[in-house]
């Protein structure tokens, strides 16, 4: 185990290094933008030509690359910090630190100033709703993956298709318009700010719903077909056959052995609701991280959107990292 | 207290030694049906059985007879769809048929333990082997864990698993087939059951692990007094197991007697078939053909009425035997047939000398294999899965490949078609070395010359093409025929396989399992090759297709003169069919020779083995048993000096460890790699049923 994990880390540490030479790549190709978006619409083709002699844009990408590296691991200062360009950027916590995002032009704050908090409120919303897709998703998929053709089946294929194929605003729009509209039970909206007359707790029923609506006939269905897979391998015949009553045969045999396919869905359930709930954010307005990237975006915040891809990327492969040591928990042929 | 149900009154009637026993089993008028959207489908029309305390039963018959219905129908355990829809299951007294869930439960491997195919499958791949036992005694007896683990051990020491209490650690990855046929077996036991039901449980097992489970099972059965039901489609493991067979055909008990009177007098023309259909060891292609039974095993709900096996019975009388079903009639003590021929006339005998020897010894080379070695690297590792091949196969000649599982046999048939470059050695064909040239790097003329026919015949038709398909497309890449010839030399080629030209345009989901394998010859001879690679190509199929196509095999090689390289596990078939021999063992040849000589002393003690591990078609065969003890060792340290010498019975010492082998030559091509001297090998009795081969055949020719 420890070797493999060892092995795991650094295979990952080399794909995250890969990685975000293709998300600097990707973002920071074409040097003469990176000086645009960093001074915005208004700037004058001087002072755009300025910045980019500043910056020594004009250097080949790998050497770029390799510096934007050294100020995001605190080996080098962030250029744009520097009062002699005039453009008012300052970071409190000094020009030179590991983790050094840059500069959101966006928001005017250093990029670690807002993403952490942003992360923060989206990880509660993902953890709760987690919380509730996996253990109900599970339970529907085995009682269902149980008596295929059953009534319960049959009732869960169609829900979750149903959830599945309505869009996430839709969902949230219908959502909104029962609860806050219509039965003015809960709050349209989710800033999570005081003041709204609603307390805090009562912003997270509606998005959390969303998510969980969505995602959980899709989850359940994969526990299903893994389910009625286990089911049919010829050593659960043998537990019924040894006499075992179903409810043993289930708990003991099948269910540990119908966990192993899902199980890597069910982590990736982690990336997407970390990165991809942009539209539930924006439904309601939740200061989230997918809406703050989405608005990077749209902005041009060049540093945010390169430390939110790399954030999601570290995200997106610790979740790798766990469910190969999920599966060398669950499925001891993994372990040879 | 059983003694006074009607079912022991008749069995009573029949003969003392089963009247001797109070009947544990007692099957009346049993019906299973298949309720599917397709419909209601008949498995078991009607089928009634007997089975003493103790007694063994044996079922054989073809894929599709029923068999596992049957077991499974005890153990009432049919799927969602599966119904018994009529008679009883009385077992001990009780009937199975309507018993309760919570009745079934108690029932279950607690009096009625069951055993199937692929022990691999059958265990529970997350669980520790300790875990998947200790449920037994727990459940059933109630027993704390503790306990439990003791009593898991000893049943694994039972059935001879060396140091139990690791064993109970392992989980089921880590053991070999054959130890997780023990397991399972040992599973089916920790209760004390009264009944054991074994589908096919050395299916799929090599030779000598089978012969060592089915000596296992006997002594059980007589430690225990446990009564058997066995299946099996292998009529050599029938008669060694069991007292009493009953042959089953399309869901019928058509025939059922005790086993010796079976094997002795067969009297359905189905049974006869069977026996027909699988070549006696002794016997050989020129002597004697093998018969086969024409068409296949009907679906169920497609039976025809009257004798189920009218359309393919060779004593067929239209308008008697299709009428209305045909009741079982005595045919001797004990001994029932449902035909109404059995005594009119005698089943035609297979044709005689169908095939002169052609061969001469002294042929001339077609391959010739040169210190051939085939290396994979592992991280942990290298396995020389061969390691320094030197064989020579002559022209038009059939050369038999055989060994267990990872003795090389499948990679030497790789490298040969090119599927894999050897990493060192030659192999020469045509004058030119073929060793390392995958079949991308060989010429149009080698790959068309070098053809393969594979093992699954499932697995190598394309299911979205036609069965014409793959044919002309050989002839086209290699470059056999033109495009306006392609046409007539597909359906020529489909003439030359026996099949009707329609086939051409049928999917393979709509051939049987021996038409797609016909189909899989046709192709390979579409290049017209001189090499023909058949990589167990009927281990699939059953008996009496696999009679069919090893017939045609051996006319369309010996018509045009082609070589055939047979790799095979089934050394009755190989003793059938091979002109020379080749043994292997952890990537070595062990021994080779004309096929007779190597099936007569003097032997390598591993040839001895394997042959003494063969079970005989024959109960009343005196066998000697040779046993090879341990594991298969580790194919990446294999033993120093003779590959064989950890397992081999008549190991003479150090020298054995630490030396290769000499080669001893016993004349014509008979070469025997091992520390024994000639006469030492020599010394050795005939194994198997060689041995008492005269007084089978001649007991065979005084019954007609």
């Amino acid at each position: 185990m420890p070797g493999f994990l060892v092995r795991r880390s650094l295979t990952l540490l080399l794909t995250l290094v890969a990685a975000s030479f293709l998300v600097f790549s990707i973002t920071e190709f074409s040097p003469s933008n990176v000086a645009r978006e960093t001074l915005g619409a208004y700037a004058l083709p001087e002072q755009v030509h300025l910045l980019y002699e500043k910056l020594q844009l004009g250097d080949p990408l790998l050497v770029r690359y390799v510096r934007w590296a050294g100020v995001l691991l605190g080996l080098r200062k962030d250029p744009l910090d520097n009062p002699a360009l005039g453009l008012n950027i300052h970071d409190p916590k000094g020009p030179r630190y590991l983790g050094n995002f840059g500069y959101s032009t966006l928001f005017r704050v250093p990029v670690n100033q807002i993403i952490w908090n942003r992360l923060g409120n989206t990880a509660v919303l993902a953890g709760i709703a987690f919380a509730i897709i996996v253990p109900l998703s599970m339970l529907l998929g085995i009682l269902a993956g149980m008596r295929p053709g059953s009534f319960l089946d049959r009732a869960l294929s169609v829900a979750s298709i149903t959830m599945t194929s309505m869009p996430e605003y839709a969902i949230g729009v219908i959502l909104a318009a029962i609860f806050a509209v219509w039965l003015k039970v809960l709050p349209g909206t989710s800033p999570l700010v005081g003041g709204t007359g609603w307390p805090l707790p009562s912003q997270f029923v509606l998005p959390v719903a969303v998510l969980v609506l969505y995602d959980s006939g899709y989850v359940a269905r994969m526990v299903r077909a893994s389910m009625i897979d286990v089911l049919n391998r010829p050593f659960v015949r043998t537990a019924i056959l040894k006499g075992l009553p179903r409810r043993r045969v289930i708990l003991r045999h099948a269910l540990r052995n119908a966990m192993i396919a899902p199980f890597t869905v069910i982590l990736l359930q982690i990336n997407w609701l970390i990165g991809g709930v942009v539209v539930t954010e924006t439904v309601f307005a939740y200061p989230g991280f997918g809406r703050m990237l989405l608005q990077a975006s749209l902005f041009g915040d060049i540093a945010l959107i390169e430390a939110a891809t790399l954030i999601a990327l570290v995200i997106a492969m610790a979740t790798q990292l766990l469910s190969d040591i999920g599966y060398w928990l669950l499925d001891p042929q993994a372990r040879t | 207290m059983p003694t006074d149900s009607p079912g022991a009154m008749e069995g009573g009637a029949r003969s003392g030694q089963a009247a001797a026993r109070p009947t544990l089993l007692e099957i009346r008028h049993l019906r299973v049906e298949y309720h599917t959207i397709r419909g209601r489908m008949v498995a078991l029309p009607d089928l009634s059985l007997t089975l003493a305390e103790g007694e063994s039963f044996g079922l054989v018959g073809e894929s599709g007879c029923g068999k596992s219905t049957l077991a499974m129908a005890i153990m009432r355990h049919l799927g969602p769809s599966g119904i018994i829809a009529g008679g009883e299951i009385l077992f001990a007294g009780q009937d199975i048929a309507r018993a309760r869930e919570a009745e079934l439960e108690r029932i279950r491997g607690r009096r009625i333990s069951i055993v199937y195919q692929e022990p691999a499958s059958a265990l529970n791949p997350a669980m520790t082997i300790g875990r998947q036992l200790i449920e037994v005694p727990m459940l059933h007896q109630g027993m704390p864990r503790r306990e439990a683990r003791r009593r898991a051990a000893e049943v694994l020491a039972e059935v001879h698993i060396p140091d139990p209490e690791t064993f109970l650690e392992c989980y089921p990855h880590q053991l070999s087939g054959g130890q997780k046929q023990r397991v399972v077996i040992a599973m089916a036991l920790l209760a004390d059951p009264a009944l054991l039901l074994l589908d096919e449980p050395t299916t799929g097992l090599d030779v000598t692990v089978e012969a060592a489970v089915l000596d296992l099972i006997d002594e059980i059965r007589h430690r225990r007094g446990t009564a058997l039901l066995y299946i099996s489609h292998n009529l050599g493991v029938i008669a060694r197991v069991a007292d009493r067979v009953g042959v089953m055909y399309a869901g019928e008990l058509v025939e059922d007697a005790p086993a010796t009177s079976l094997f002795a007098k067969p009297r359905h023309p189905y049974t006869r078939g069977l026996m027909q259909a699988i070549p006696r060891m002794g016997s050989n292609k020129h002597d004697i053909a093998l018969a086969s039974i024409p068409g296949s095993v009907p679906a169920a709900g497609a039976v025809p009425r009257g004798c189920v096996f009218a359309p393919r019975c060779p004593l067929v009388l239209p308008g008697r035997c299709d009428t209305e079903p045909i009741p079982p009639v005595d045919a001797g003590p004990m001994h029932h047939v449902k035909c109404l021929r059995w005594q009119e006339s005698a089943h035609p005998a297979p044709p005689r000398q169908p095939r002169p020897a052609v061969l001469a010894a002294d042929g001339e080379i077609a391959i010739e294999a040169g210190k051939l070695s085939r290396f994979y690297h592992l991280r942990s590792g290298v396995v020389r899965a061969n390691d320094g091949l030197d064989l020579v196969a002559r022209r038009g000649e059939v050369l038999a490949v055989v060994g267990e599982s990872g003795s090389g046999k499948s990679t030497f048939a790789r490298v040969l078609a090119g599927l894999e470059p050897a990493s060192e050695g030659t192999l020469l064909y045509a004058g030119a070395d073929i060793a390392s040239k995958p079949v991308h790097r060989r010429s149009a003329r080698q790959v068309a010359e070098i053809q393969m026919v594979f093992q699954n015949p499932e697995g190598t038709l394309n299911p979205s093409f036609s069965a014409g398909w793959p044919i002309a497309r050989a002839l086209k890449k290699l470059g056999r025929g033109r495009s306006r010839e392609i046409d007539s030399r597909v359906r020529s080629l489909l003439g030359l396989v026996r099949l009707p030209e329609s086939v051409r345009h049928s999917l393979p989901r709509q051939l049987s399992g021996g038409q797609k394998q016909r189909v899989a010859i046709a192709r390979a001879f579409a290049g017209r090759p001189e090499i023909l690679i058949a990589d167990e190509p009927t281990s699939a199929l059953d008996v009496s297709v696999q009679a069919a196509v090893v017939n045609l095999l051996l006319e369309i090689q010996a018509e045009r003169g082609t070589t055939m390289v047979f790799i095979s596990h089934d050394l009755g078939l190989v003793r059938y069919i091979a002109d020379h021999v080749v043994v292997m063992y952890l990537g070595r040849v062990m021994e080779v020779g004309p096929t007779a000589a190597l099936y007569a002393p003097p032997f390598h003690p591993y040839t001895e083995a394997l042959l003494s591990a063969v079970p005989s078609p024959d109960p009343t065969a005196a066998s000697r048993r040779i046993r090879l003890e341990g594991e298969l060792p580790s194919r990446i340290h294999p033993p120093k000096g003779c590959r064989f010498a950890t397992r081999c019975p008549r190991k003479l010492g150090a020298i054995c460890e630490t030396e290769p082998p000499p080669v001893r030559d016993a004349g014509g091509g008979h070469l025997i790699f091992c520390h024994i001297p000639l006469p030492g090998l020599s010394a050795a009795e005939p194994v198997g049923s060689e041995a008492p081969r005269a007084q089978s055949t001649s007991a065979g020719a005084g019954q007609s």
